[in-house]
């Protein structure tokens, strides 16, 4: 396979999420190189994915957290995420970078007695059966599932996409939205 | 709900410092962060986003069985002053002290347990015990937490645990830490190995205000670094054992000054009482490192009638906020070391000078004045 920057052969593969889309990126060891990708600095995953002139070639390269519009070089930038939801969008990476910071990349300490009964008094229409349905400890790395999509929350991203700028994702929020409105009006 | 004028009248029981190993251990403190599903962490969230979570997650935290007739304030409604106190009361962080609309604090009545809402995460609770006692410290936060997260959805996932807004926090979100006094290994010189001892294994040591501040006054604080791959009993665990040898070390410390440098001993502790019974004048830091000599005359008897929670008190104090509260203004630093001595000066008072250590005791080397049997 040839690199997607010059036309030597790729030996780096790299896998992101773009607004829920798998996107793969080839690219040689030079080039790879050149864009601190294969950096193995404490930040793991913000080194790996997010050095400035990666993210200059094509802003698409970003990854962003689908529910709060995190974007991955924010998280570079201050080294925290953006919401619950951004260990999903930023997960590829992230055991490197748990390795390093911790004892361990799974938790084995307190769990919510009732993860299945919580009372849903934050998020009325957010139902509480996701992490019921995830499959515990799985070998593979299995990303959590991202919670059943609420109204208010798209609206709040809805309102942050716009604030940013991002008409793209506003656009992609706002049909989400349609759809979801005559089901939950039910 | 209690006013802030009746939480700071009532000192805590753990600023009266009477816990296990509390000649070395003043405080354990036991931190768990927590985050609710669906919302942006305060980090990264709107103000009104802030403000919904805090209007809807206040009442509950003020409902909680541990919490009810407790302290509970917004941020906004609290002053620069007030806000500081808490910090050096260790009931909020410096951070969260710095954060304003969308924030609150509530303060058991107690005082032993303080649930931060919007720290850097949705919530911070935290259990202080004096002493050595993390294990208690969490049992409190434990039982919090988990009438908690029968009532609010909080985020977490099967693998990687409690979702932080800081993926240092990740897992159990338990950050455990404790208070030591340690006069003795610094005066050894002993301080600098046994700092980085622990460092070796994992766990993090800070001044007295946490990250980055000086440790004033011999105070160091000890806690846990990795929150992800351990229980919290072992992590609690852990951090006790260590802290149980430095214990040790620090009191063959003192047995060894006492042995072999008693006259420097006596000297240290004389001049820090003299100073403080009598100076006009001090700044925070000479307060600090003077009291820590006190202290240590305390722990080792040869100040006499001194209770070491009239120090402990002190220690709080003296602090900057406290005393411009006391004043009911604020003060320029150049006023707040006139009334830092003005107050040691009134609370030494009562206490007889230090005297020397046996035998020669009888003689109590010609200090201000006789002390009392015991």
């Amino acid at each position: 396979m040839k690199c997607d920057v010059c036309e030597n052969e790729a030996t780096v593969f790299l896998t992101q999420i773009i607004n829920g889309q798998m996107t793969t990126v080839n690219l040689c060891e030079t080039c790879s190189k050149a864009k601190g990708v294969t950096e193995e600095t404490g930040f793991g995953l913000a080194e790996a994915f997010l050095s400035p002139s990666h993210r200059t070639e094509s802003d698409t390269m970003e990854i962003v957290c689908d529910a709060c519009g995190f974007t991955a070089s924010q998280l570079k930038k201050i080294g925290r995420m953006g919401c619950p939801e951004c260990y999903t969008a930023f997960r590829d990476g992230l055991d490197g970078l748990l390795r390093n910071m911790h004892k361990g990349t799974r938790h084995v300490g307190k769990r919510p007695s009732h993860l299945s009964a919580v009372a849903p008094q934050i998020l009325p229409r957010q139902r509480a059966t996701t992490l019921k349905d995830a499959p515990t400890p799985a070998p593979a790395p299995a990303p959590p599932l991202p919670p059943p999509p609420d109204i208010a929350k798209l609206r709040a991203e809805l309102d942050l996409a716009v604030k940013e700028e991002r008409y793209e994702d506003a656009a992609k929020l706002k049909s989400e939205i349609e759809n979801l409105q005559p089901k939950a009006s039910k | 709900m209690m006013r802030f004028a009746t939480l700071i009248k009532n000192p805590a029981d753990w600023m009266k410092g009477a816990g296990p190993h509390s000649d070395v251990v003043m405080t354990s403190r036991v931190r768990l962060a927590r985050n609710l599903r669906g919302y942006p962490f305060p980090g990264f969230s709107q103000e009104r986003q802030r403000i919904e979570l805090l209007e809807r997650a206040r009442p509950v935290v003020e409902e909680l069985p541990e919490m009810r007739d407790g302290y509970s304030e917004d941020y906004t409604e609290l002053s620069k002053i007030r806000k500081q106190v808490l910090v050096e009361r260790h009931l909020v962080s410096r951070e969260h002290a710095a954060r304003s609309s969308g924030c609150a604090v509530v303060v058991d009545r107690k005082q032993s347990i303080s649930i931060m809402i919007n720290e850097e995460d949705h919530f911070r609770i935290q259990g202080i015990r004096p002493g050595l006692n993390l294990t208690s410290a969490y049992e409190v936060v434990d039982r919090v937490d988990t009438e908690l997260e029968s009532l609010l959805p909080y985020a977490f996932d099967p693998k990687l645990g409690y979702l932080t807004a800081c993926p240092t926090n990740l897992g159990t979100g338990m950050r455990a830490s404790v208070m030591l006094h340690l006069p003795a290994l610094v005066l050894t010189e002993q301080i600098n190995p046994v700092i980085k001892a622990i460092g070796k294994i994992g766990l993090a040591v800070r001044g007295l205000y946490g990250e980055g501040t000086e440790a004033l006054g011999n105070l160091f604080q000890i806690s846990n670094q990795h929150t992800l791959g351990e229980a919290e009993p072992e992590i609690i665990a852990q951090i006790e054992k260590v802290i149980e040898g430095v214990v040790r070390s620090e009191v063959t410390a003192r047995a060894k000054l006492k042995e072999d440098h008693q006259t420097m001993l006596q000297d240290q502790i004389g001049r820090a009482f003299a100073i403080l019974r009598y100076a006009h004048i001090l700044t925070s830091k000479e307060a600090l490192n003077l009291l820590s000599m006190l202290r240590l005359g305390a722990d080792l008897d040869l100040v006499r009638n001194c209770d070491r929670s009239l120090i402990d008190m002190l220690l709080l104090e003296i602090q900057p906020a406290h005393l411009q509260l006391n004043a009911a203004r604020e003060l320029s630093p150049e006023e707040r070391d006139s009334m830092r001595a003005d107050l040691t000066r009134t609370r030494l008072q009562s206490i007889d000078g230090p005297g020397s250590f046996p035998p020669s005791q009888s003689n109590n080397g010609g200090t201000t004045s006789p002390n009392h049997d015991e």
